[in-house]
């Protein structure tokens, strides 16, 4: 069942179009993610689904209900903020609490569902506590539960991970898909953080310029960008340009092999060439090893493959490189995704 | 080192004559120059003073009164300047409400006195007030703007997100955080009415005569000892006012 | 996006405040232009013409042929009132950077201190600001008359022969300014000073700035914006002023602020203090600007 269903959203402000005929769906128990640079209007649309923006054009509509006129505190809706926005006058337990007052339930529920949520969380013994007390965790997972406390059809997360560091980053990823699944809650997250996206979400709707530029599960974006942009945008990636010769790529270093090529012969076109598809090898083009970076679990290696171009490969770990060696390249028929350059 | 000179030379110019009042409201001597003794005479003929009494009693009373209505506005006009975004006359209203920061007294008292004139407003007791919440009230919009830029918009967004309506939204939230702002308001616009000469010289009527206005007369005919002894109260007066303000303040910051 | 303008909801909100600024703030400067333009006359109001609709609408245009500037005429012909006018810019001016040069060291005393003294340091340094002003400009008089404290002082320590005439001059009047608005002056230097970035001054000494270099060429300039603010607080209202000419300046010390004063309470001159307000305004009308200008720059910055 389609739980929120956008339809030709339009929002300018003023010369800037914020929002430029956006729709998607988000389907039930859904982990969604809008993933963009910033000014890409995902957070536009965020606020717009929560109530905090009145699109100029187009339609919202939640569980087949239309959400138009619909004020933020009357949408069954929550969204978890950026900074947290957690009320420092109130303790842990008034603030989880704080949206089941609004709806007027009875004190001894509020307490039950506060002491679940807190146990949910991992933070038991913390209702007491002031808000000034906790860690930057900590204070998270309480936006995260008092966000959920009312229970809402759909949680919106504004960046929720931005403000942790890598290791908390990590722990909380699990954490926040093992709530989703548990709550059964939509969740829809916005952020510019590739890594966080293709970690939670079950599927990916990537923006650019108040549009979308594809929608699709985390391994489709991956491995088959739409566009030029997402193939740059998520992950890293060598962009070539070149033109379609006997059925292959020629690029202006050498000759790549296609598998299917749906371009005629003589199309200019752009290959993406992920670095992880770059082998070294016995026979393969020829190039020398420029510079390289050691990551831990890769090494991360520029390859200069003549007629000024350079391509970025990730070699395994235990490979062994030195500057200037001369080493051979491998790329697998179908490594690449071919792009149709347009007619200048 | 030499900084440290500066604060106690500072210090010093700053309370010097202050401690001077003081000290000369408990001599037994008229004289500024002769120490008669420790005294507290004029207290006690300040007790059976009834004008000065009367103004006492005209003062605080206006300055209460005056101060709650100049602090409920300027929460009111704080908040159409940091919440409401650009409106039609914003930059005037805003300029207006500065304005009692930097016009003469003079010309805001002959303002407000001609205004009265010309609607046939008998003065007194409703004018004062009405006075002092004008000149006072630039003050509080002015703490109370302060207070709300402190206050970061998100968590009303918050509020109204879990369910609360906009006004519910700043009542639950907003206004907590600025509590103690309002109680300082309050207490600032309490003692600005308190120590108002001028204004409240061309705003006033009959019946209604402010205790600086008293005191500015006897100061007038000569120093009398019962001046000093008045003011050291009034000094006292405030200077409790100001410790509260300090404290609620301190409270809050934890 | 297009400008809605105000929801219901909020502009219930803003009409109290803007009401009440309208009509106890900007209509009374409306009245004092208008009375300026109307002549003295010994009744209630002691002015006119004074308009009603009783007489019907066909009265009030001739009513309004009487306003004359009669009023402003006698200002500008007279010299004393010119007199007094420049001797107010003069002293307040002169007050103001006295404050400054007081003020300065002060400040930035108060803004080097160790960062847990700081909120204490001010809130004494301003707390004389809450007490009565009146009382404070009250006890110079205690301190500089001929029978006062100082001249007592000086004569035991044998210093002076016979009390030095420091009351009703000039030189009170200023003292007494820049006792009065000493706070005006230290709160808008102290917050530009505690603002600063205390790294910019290593940078500068890094580079070869002795201490006072560091001052004229790194903390003086940054502060500017808080000099200004100082010194228009001081000096637009120092202007103006009336209880410390009346107190501590004698009948030799010339004030707009007591001048307008005398004609309104002593003289029952209606018009003519009205024509003085406006004409302070007037001569005030260039540094208000500029401080309208700054605030709203500030204001942009935020």
């Amino acid at each position: 069942m389609t739980l929120l269903r956008v339809e030709n959203l339009r929002k300018s402000y003023g010369a800037v179009m914020a929002l430029d005929d956006v729709s998607l769906d988000v389907e039930e128990g859904e982990f969604f993610a809008l993933l963009g640079p910033s000014g890409c209007g995902k957070t536009t649309l965020m606020r717009a689904v929560a109530g905090f923006e009145t699109p100029d054009a187009g339609r919202i509509a939640l569980a087949g209900g239309d959400l138009q006129g619909v004020p933020p505190w009357r949408r069954p809706v929550n969204m978890m903020f950026q900074s947290y926005a957690l009320f420092p006058h109130l303790d842990v337990a008034a603030n989880i609490g704080f949206g089941l007052r609004q709806q007027g339930k009875p004190r001894d529920e509020i307490a039950q569902r506060v002491a679940a949520l807190l146990e949910l969380i991992q933070l038991p013994e913390h209702g007491a506590r002031r808000i000034s007390a906790l860690s930057g965790g900590q204070r998270q997972r309480v936006a995260l539960a008092r966000a959920l406390a009312p229970g809402p059809r759909l949680l919106l997360l504004d960046e929720p991970l931005g403000a942790l560091d890598k290791k908390l980053r990590e722990e909380t990823q699990f954490q926040l898909k093992d709530i989703q699944r548990r709550t059964k809650t939509g969740f829809v997250i916005v952020t510019h953080d590739q890594d966080e996206a293709l970690a939670l979400a079950d599927r990916i709707a990537v923006m650019r310029a108040g549009r979308i530029e594809q929608i699709g599960s985390p391994t489709e974006i991956y491995e088959r960008p739409a566009t030029r942009f997402v193939a740059g945008f998520v992950g890293d990636t060598n962009m070539i340009d070149g033109c379609i010769e006997n059925g292959g790529f020629a690029a202006p270093f050498g000759r790549i092999a296609l598998g299917i090529c749906a371009l005629p012969d003589g199309a200019t076109a752009s290959l993406s060439l992920r670095p992880e598809r770059i082998h070294l090898g016995a026979e393969g083009l020829s190039g020398v090893v420029e510079d390289f970076t050691f990551r831990g679990e890769t090494t991360l290696a520029r390859i200069d493959v003549g007629a000024g171009h350079m391509l970025r490969a990730s070699l395994p770990p235990g490979a062994r490189v030195a500057r200037g060696e001369a080493v051979r390249l491998v790329v697998a028929a179908d490594a690449g995704v071919l792009f149709a350059k347009p007619a200048p | 080192m030499s900084l440290r000179l500066m604060l106690l030379a500072g210090f010093l110019f700053l309370y010097g004559p202050i401690a001077i009042l003081v000290t000369m409201s408990f001599n037994a001597s008229r004289l500024v120059t002769v120490w008669g003794g420790f005294s507290t005479k004029w207290y006690a003929a300040l007790w059976s003073n009834e004008a000065m009494l009367n103004a006492a009693q005209v003062s605080f009373s206006a300055a209460a009164l005056s101060a709650a209505l100049a602090t409920l506005l300027g929460l009111l006009a704080a908040v159409a300047l940091a919440r409401f975004g650009a409106f039609v006359s914003r930059a005037l209203f805003f300029g207006a409400v500065h304005a009692p920061l930097v016009l003469p007294e003079v010309v805001l008292g002959l303002g407000l006195l001609s205004l009265f004139v010309a609607l046939g407003a008998p003065r007194g007791f409703v004018t004062l007030v009405i006075a002092h919440t004008t000149f006072t009230m630039c003050f509080t919009t002015v703490a109370l703007l302060a207070a709300l830029r402190g206050c970061d918009p998100a968590l009303e967004e918050a509020a109204m997100d879990l369910g609360a309506p906009p006004v519910q939204a700043f009542a639950l939230v907003a206004l907590p955080q600025i509590a103690p702002a309002l109680i300082s308001a309050f207490l600032l616009a309490f003692t600005l009415s308190l120590d108002d000469l001028v204004i409240a010289s061309f705003a006033t009527g009959p019946g209604a005569t402010t205790l600086p206005m008293r005191i500015y007369s006897q100061v007038r005919l000569g120093v009398t000892p019962e001046v000093n002894a008045i003011s050291t109260l009034l000094l006292a007066a405030v200077a409790v006012a100001l410790a509260l303000s300090a404290l609620v303040t301190r409270r809050a910051r934890e | 996006m297009t400008r809605r303008g105000l929801s219901l909801g909020k502009k219930l909100v803003l009409a109290a405040p803007y009401v009440w600024i309208v009509a106890f703030l900007l209509a009374p400067m409306l009245f004092i232009l208008k009375i300026s333009l109307s002549h003295s006359v010994l009744a209630r109001p002691p002015y006119a013409p004074t308009f009603s609709l009783e007489d019907g609408l066909a009265s009030l245009w001739g009513k309004a042929q009487t306003l004359s500037l009669d009023a402003w005429r006698a200002l500008l012909d007279d010299p004393l009132y010119l007199e007094a006018y420049g001797s107010s810019l003069a002293i307040a001016a002169v007050a103001t950077a006295l404050t400054l040069l007081i003020a300065y060291p002060f400040a930035l005393a108060m803004a080097r201190a160790p960062q847990r003294l700081r909120p204490l340091l001010i809130g004494f340094a301003v707390a004389p600001f809450w007490t009565s002003f009146l009382i404070r400009v009250y006890a110079w008089t205690l301190l500089l008359k001929d029978e006062g404290l100082i001249n007592h002082a000086l004569m035991a320590l044998h210093v002076i022969a016979a009390p030095l005439p420091m009351f009703a001059t000039t030189g009170a009047v200023v003292v007494g300014i820049i006792y009065s608005y000493l706070p005006f002056m230290l709160l808008p230097l102290y917050a530009a000073l505690e603002g600063q970035d205390p790294t910019l001054r290593e940078a500068a000494a890094d580079l070869g700035a002795s201490p006072r270099e560091v001052f004229f060429r790194v903390t003086l300039p940054l502060s500017r914006d808080g000099v200004v603010a100082g010194c228009l607080l001081v000096f637009i209202p120092a202007v103006g002023e009336f209880v410390i000419p009346d107190l501590l300046g004698g009948s030799g010390v010339l004030m707009i602020g007591r001048a307008l004063w005398n004609d309104f309470f002593a003289n029952h001159d209606w018009p003519a203090a009205s024509a003085m307000a406006m004409a302070l305004l007037a001569a005030l009308m260039i540094p208000l600007l500029y401080y309208e200008r700054s605030r709203q720059k500030s204001e942009a910055q935020r």
